[in-house]
C-alpha cells in the first residue's frame, strides 16, 4: 500500500510557515489567515484520507494492523544499524493522532480568524501556528525516537514563541521563558534516556524497539544499574522528558503560566496536542515499558499520574482565572491518561488501559479545546480571564453557553457523552489494576464534574454583572468551531475504539461495565449537584465552606506554593550558596588573573613604548648595532 | 686590480665609507640629507661588489651585475624618494624629519 | 702609478664623504657627494672597469645628483641653513660608526682573503650577452625583473609626486 503522499501532511504547514514568515510584513492579514487556514485543511484531509485508508481500505492483516511507512530517508548516519532517518511512520497510535491534531489544528486555525482579528502581528501568530502544526506531525509521524526528539524540541520552540505572543507583557514573557527552561530540563532526561538507550540497543528506530519478539525486549541488555536493568533507566529518563511535556507533578509548573498566550494557542498547544506528547511517548514505546523489567516503569507512570491528577484536580477548584482552572483540568485529565498507560497489560483486553488512554486523549482533546475555545469566546466577549467578572451571560451568548455546557457534561463523565465512554474504560483498567489508583480516579471525577460546573455557573448562570458594553455572541468564524467541537465532544464515544486501537493492535470488544459506570456517573453528578448549590445563585456558601477549610484552602488557592518551593530552591539554595561560590572563584581568581594578565600587558607595553618613537633614525641606530653585536658574536664564535 | 693596492686597501676604504653614509643617516635632520647619506652607504656596498668580483672570481662577471642592479635599484629608489619628499613638503611645507614622527605610539 | 692614484681618490672620497654629511648648506652637500661618485668611478676605471665607470657617471652624475638638486630646489631657500643634530647625538652616532668601523675591519683583516694573480680584462660584450642570456648563468630573468621595477617605479614616482590635489583638479577640469 502506498502511503507516500503522507509526506505532504507535514510539508504543508511548514510551507505555509516559510511563506508567511518570509512575507509576514507584506501580506494581508486576511490573505495571511486564509493561507493558513487553506493550507491546514488540505493537511487535514489527506489526514483523514489516510485514516480512512489505513483502517478500512487496508484494515487488519492476520489479524492484526500492520505498520507502514510512508516515506523515509537517512540524515544521519553513525554506523551500518545506528542511524538517524526522517521518515513517516503510520500505525494506529501515529494514526490516531495526526486525526486529533489536524482537526483540532484546523478548529483552532478558523476560529483564531475572528478571535485574533486586528491583532498587531496576526500573520506572525500564523506563521507560528504553521510552525507547531509541522512541528507535532513531525512528532506524532515519527519513524525513531531522534527524529521523535527533534520535533519534540521543535514543538517546544513553538509553543515558547506563542505563549509569548504577547512579547511586550512582561507577564508572557517570564511566563514564555519558563515554559521553554522547565521543559527544556526535562528533555535532558528524554535526551540522556536516548542516548542510553541507542548505546545499549544500537539502533534508534521504533519498529525494532518495540518489537514484541526482538532481540531488545526478549532477551534484554546485560548491563544493569543499581539493580535495575540500562534500558529501565533510559525509559525513567525519557518518562521525565514525557512527565515535562505533559506538565505532571512536579514538573508541571509551567503550564498554569503558559495560559499567558493567546487563548486559541492553549487550546491547541496547552490542552489537545502538545502536552499529550508524553503520554503518546509511552504509548509509542509501550512494548518497552510493559516487558522491561516487568513495567516496573509503568508503576511509576501510573502512580505519577494518579498523584498528578488529584493534586490538578483539587487546586483547580480553588482557582479564579477560568484559564488557569482549564489548565489544571488538563493536567488532571492528562494525568488520568497517564494512570490509565500505567495499570495496562499488554495482550488483547488487558490492554484495556492502553485503549482507555487514547480513547480519553482523543476525546479530551476534543471536548477541552472546546472549554478553551468556549472560554475565549467568552474573555472576548467581556474582556478578563477572572471569574468574578463574569455572569449571567447565558443571555447574551447562548451558543457558547450550550456548547459549553457540552463539553462540561462531557469531562464530568455525563451519560451518552464522549467523555463518558473514556473515563469508564479508565477506571475499569484502574479496576482491574488497583484499587487505590482506581479510588484516585473516581474521587478525581467528581473533583472535575464539581469545577468544571464551578466555572460553568460562575460564567453563564450566577448574578449578572454590570459590564463595560454589552456582551454579545462571538463572529461565526468562532462559533463554527465551537459547534463543530461540540458534535465532536459527544459523537466520538459511539465508535469502537477498541477494534482500532489496542497495545497488541489485535483489537478486542470493549464492554460497559455498569457497576463501575453508575458509580462514577453518581459521583459526577454529586460534583454537578455541589457546583449547582454553590454557584447557580449568589449565595455565600462557597465562602464559608473557604473559611472552614482555612488554611488547606489558602494552601490549595497557591498551588500547594510549589512555584514558591522552586524559586526557594533556585534563588536561595543553587543561587545564594551554590552558585555564591563557583561566582566567587569566577570573579576572584579566573577573572582577577585575566585582568591581571591585561593589567601586566598594559604596564609593560607603557614601558617599553617609548622605544617606539616613530623617529626612524632611532630604528636604524637600534638596527646597526644589532647588526655589530651579531658581527662580534659570530667572530667570537669563530 | 691595481698594481700595489691589495683589497685590504680598498675594502678599508669602502668600510670607512659606509660608516660615514651610517653617521650621516643618522645624524641628519633633512629628509635629503638622509637622501644623500644613503647614497653614500649604496655606492659603498656596490664598489665592494666589484672589488670581491675583480680580485676573487675574476672569471665570473656577479659581481658586475649586481652592481649594475644596484646602481639601477639606488636611481629608481632615489627617483621615488624624491617623489615622496616633494609630496611631502607640499603637504607640510618641511622636510624635516622630526615632521615625520607620526607612526609613533 | 696605480697605487699613487688609489690613494689621490681615497682621499677625495673619504674628506668629500665626511663633507657631504656635515655640511650645513644642502647644495653643496649635494655636490661632495658629486666628487664622491665621480671619484668611485675613477676607482672603477682604475680597476679596467670602464663599462661600470662610465655607468656610474652617467647614472649618478647625470641622473641622481640632478633629480635631488631637483628636489632640493623645490624644497629649499638657497641660504637657509640646515638644522644640526644636537652635540651628544653627533658624539654617539660618531662612536657607533667607529665602532661599526672597527668592528667591520676586524672582521676583514682576520679573513684571509685569496686574490687571483692572473686577471683578464672583461670585455663589455661579455657583459652584454651574459645579461641577455637565458641560459645556464644567464641574467635575464633579474634583468626584466629590473626593468619592471622602474616602470612601477616610474609610475609611482609620478602618482606620488602629482599630488592629490592636483588630481583632482584635473579630474574636475576633465568633468567640466
Amino acid at each position: 500500500m502506498n502511503f507516500s503522499y503522507t509526506l505532504f501532511i507535514p510539508l504543508i504547514p511548514l510551507f505555509v510557515f516559510l511563506f508567511l514568515g518570509i512575507l509576514h510584513t507584506k501580506l494581508k492579514p486576511k490573505l495571511a489567515g486564509t493561507i493558513g487556514v487553506l493550507g491546514l485543511s488540505t493537511s487535514t484531509l489527506l489526514s483523514y484520507y489516510t485514516a480512512y485508508k489505513y483502517f478500512f481500505e487496508v484494515g487488519k492483516v492476520d489479524g492484526v494492523y500492520q505498520t507502514f511507512i510512508g516515506a523515509k530517508t537517512t540524515w544521519i548516519n553513525f554506523t551500518e544499524l545506528l542511524h538517524i532517518d526522517m521518515g513517516v511512520l503510520l500505525d494506529p497510535i501515529s494514526i490516531m493522532m495526526l486525526v486529533v491534531v489536524s482537526t483540532i489544528s484546523l478548529m483552532v486555525h478558523i476560529y483564531s480568524l475572528g478571535y485574533m482579528k486586528g491583532e498587531a502581528g496576526f500573520n506572525r501568530y500564523y506563521a507560528f501556528l504553521s510552525l507547531f502544526t509541522f512541528s507535532m506531525y513531525g512528532l506524532v509521524i515519527a519513524t525513531n525516537i531522534f527524529q521523535m526528539y527533534i520535533f519534540w524540541e521543535l514543538v517546544g520552540v513553538s509553543s515558547f514563541l506563542l505563549i509569548g505572543y504577547y512579547y511586550d507583557k512582561p507577564s508572557a514573557v517570564a511566563a514564555a521563558k519558563k515554559a521553554f527552561i522547565v521543559t527544556r530540563f526535562a528533555d535532558l532526561g528524554f535526551l540522556i534516556g536516548i542516548l542510553i538507550l541507542s548505546y545499549y540497543a544500537g539502533t534508534f528506530d521504533f519498529q525494532i524497539l518495540n518489537n514484541p519478539q526482538g532481540a531488545i525486549i526478549s532477551n534484554g541488555i546485560g548491563a544493569s544499574f543499581m539493580g535495575l536493568s540500562v534500558i529501565t533507566w533510559a525509559l525513567i529518563l525519557m518518562f521525565v522528558g514525557g512527565a515535562g511535556k505533559s506538565a505532571m507533578f512536579p514538573l508541571h509548573i509551567w503550564l498554569p503560566d503558559a495560559m499567558e498566550g493567546p487563548t486559541p494557542v492553549s487550546a491547541l498547544i496547552h490542552a489537545a496536542t502538545m502536552v499529550v506528547a508524553g503520554v503518546y511517548l509511552v504509548a509509542r514505546m509501550f512494548p518497552l515499558y510493559y516487558f522491561i523489567d516487568g513495567g516496573f516503569v509503568l508503576q511509576i507512570v501510573a502512580y505519577v499520574g494518579a498523584f498528578t491528577s488529584l493534586f490538578a484536580a483539587i487546586i483547580a477548584c480553588t482557582q479564579n482565572d477560568i484559564k488557569r482552572v482549564l489548565a489544571f483540568s488538563t493536567m488532571s485529565q492528562i494525568g488520568y491518561m497517564m494512570l490509565a498507560l500505567g495499570v495496562s497489560g499488554y495482550d488483547g483486553h488487558e490492554g484495556l488501559g492502553y485503549m482507555a488512554s487514547m480513547f480519553h486523549l482523543f476525546t479530551h482533546a476534543m471536548f477541552k479545546a472546546l472549554l478553551f475555545l468556549g472560554a475565549g469566546s467568552v474573555i472576548h466577549a467581556v474582556h478578563s480571564n477572572l471569574m468574578k467578572d463574569m455572569g449571567g451571560l447565558r443571555k447574551y451568548m447562548p451558543i457558547t453557553n450550550i456548547t459549553f455546557f457540552i463539553a462540561a457534561l462531557s469531562i464530568s463523565g455525563f451519560p451518552f457523552t464522549s467523555g463518558f465512554f473514556s473515563k469508564d474504560e479508565i477506571l475499569s483498567a484502574a479496576f482491574e489494576n488497583s484499587k487505590l489508583i482506581y479510588f484516585v480516579g473516581l474521587f478525581v471525577a467528581g473533583l472535575t464534574a464539581f469545577y468544571m460546573f464551578r466555572i460553568y455557573f460562575s460564567i453563564f448562570w450566577g448574578k449578572e454583572k454590570t459590564y463595560k458594553h454589552t456582551p454579545h455572541e462571538s463572529p461565526l468564524s468562532m462559533t463554527i468551531p465551537l459547534i463543530l467541537l461540540a458534535i465532536l465532544s459527544i459523537a466520538p464515544g459511539y465508535i469502537h475504539f477498541s477494534d482500532f486501537i489496542s497495545a497488541d493492535r489485535g483489537g478486542f470488544e470493549a464492554h460497559l461495565n455498569y457497576p463501575l459506570a453508575i458509580t462514577a456517573v453518581v459521583t459526577g453528578l454529586i460534583g454537578i449537584l455541589v457546583a449547582y448549590v454553590f454557584y447557580k445563585k449568589e449565595n455565600n456558601i462557597p465562602e464559608k465552606v473557604s473559611k472552614t477549610f482555612g488554611a488547606i484552602y489558602t494552601w490549595t488557592y497557591h498551588k500547594f506554593y510549589i512555584d514558591e518551593l522552586y524559586l526557594f530552591v533556585t534563588k536561595k539554595i543553587i543561587f545564594n550558596i551554590v552558585s555564591a561560590s563557583f561566582a566567587w572563584f569566577d570573579k576572584k581568581v579566573i577573572d582577577d588573573s585575566m585582568i591581571g594578565i591585561g593589567d601586566a600587558t598594559i604596564n609593560s607595553s607603557e614601558k617599553i613604548k617609548k622605544l617606539q618613537s616613530g623617529k626612524f633614525q632611532d630604528y636604524a641606530t637600534w638596527f646597526i648595532l644589532g647588526a655589530i653585536a651579531l658581527v662580534l658574536y659570530f667572530l667570537y664564535k669563530n | 686590480m691595481i698594481s700595489g693596492i691589495s683589497i685590504y686597501h680598498i675594502l678599508t676604504l669602502t668600510t670607512i665609507l659606509f660608516f660615514i653614509g651610517i653617521y650621516g643617516f643618522i645624524t641628519r635632520k633633512n629628509l635629503i640629507a638622509i637622501l644623500i647619506s644613503i647614497e653614500l652607504i649604496l655606492n659603498a656596498s656596490v664598489v665592494n661588489f666589484v672589488i670581491f668580483n675583480t680580485y676573487l672570481y675574476p672569471d665570473m662577471l656577479q659581481g658586475v651585475f649586481f652592481s649594475i642592479f644596484i646602481i639601477a635599484i639606488a636611481a629608481a629608489e632615489s627617483a621615488l624618494a624624491v617623489s615622496i619628499i616633494v609630496s611631502f613638503y607640499r603637504m607640510l611645507a618641511s622636510v624635516d624629519v622630526k615632521d615625520t614622527e607620526t607612526l609613533k605610539y | 702609478m696605480g697605487q699613487i692614484v688609489f690613494y689621490i681618490l681615497a682621499a677625495i672620497i673619504i674628506v668629500f664623504a665626511v663633507a657631504a654629511v656635515n655640511s650645513r648648506k644642502i647644495l653643496h652637500s649635494v655636490i661632495y657627494l658629486l666628487f664622491v661618485l665621480a671619484s668611485i668611478s675613477g676607482i672603477y676605471f682604475l680597476i679596467n672597469y670602464t663599462f661600470l665607470g662610465a655607468l656610474q657617471l652617467a647614472i649618478y652624475a647625470g641622473g641622481v645628483i640632478v633629480l635631488i638638486i631637483f628636489s632640493v630646489m623645490l624644497t629649499h631657500n638657497i641660504d637657509s641653513k640646515l638644522e644640526t643634530a644636537s652635540v651628544t647625538s653627533k658624539i654617539l652616532a660618531g662612536i657607533l660608526s667607529i665602532a661599526g668601523v672597527a668592528t667591520t675591519l676586524f672582521a676583514i683583516y682576520t679573513y684571509q682573503f685569496t686574490p687571483v694573480k692572473n686577471f683578464n680584462a672583461i670585455e663589455i660584450t661579455d657583459i652584454g650577452t651574459k645579461l641577455l642570456s637565458y641560459e645556464r648563468g644567464g641574467f635575464i630573468l633579474p634583468f626584466e625583473v629590473i626593468s619592471l621595477l622602474l616602470l612601477a617605479i616610474l609610475i609611482g614616482a609620478i602618482v606620488i609626486a602629482k599630488g592629490q590635489h592636483l588630481i583632482e583638479q584635473e579630474y574636475k577640469q576633465n568633468q567640466q
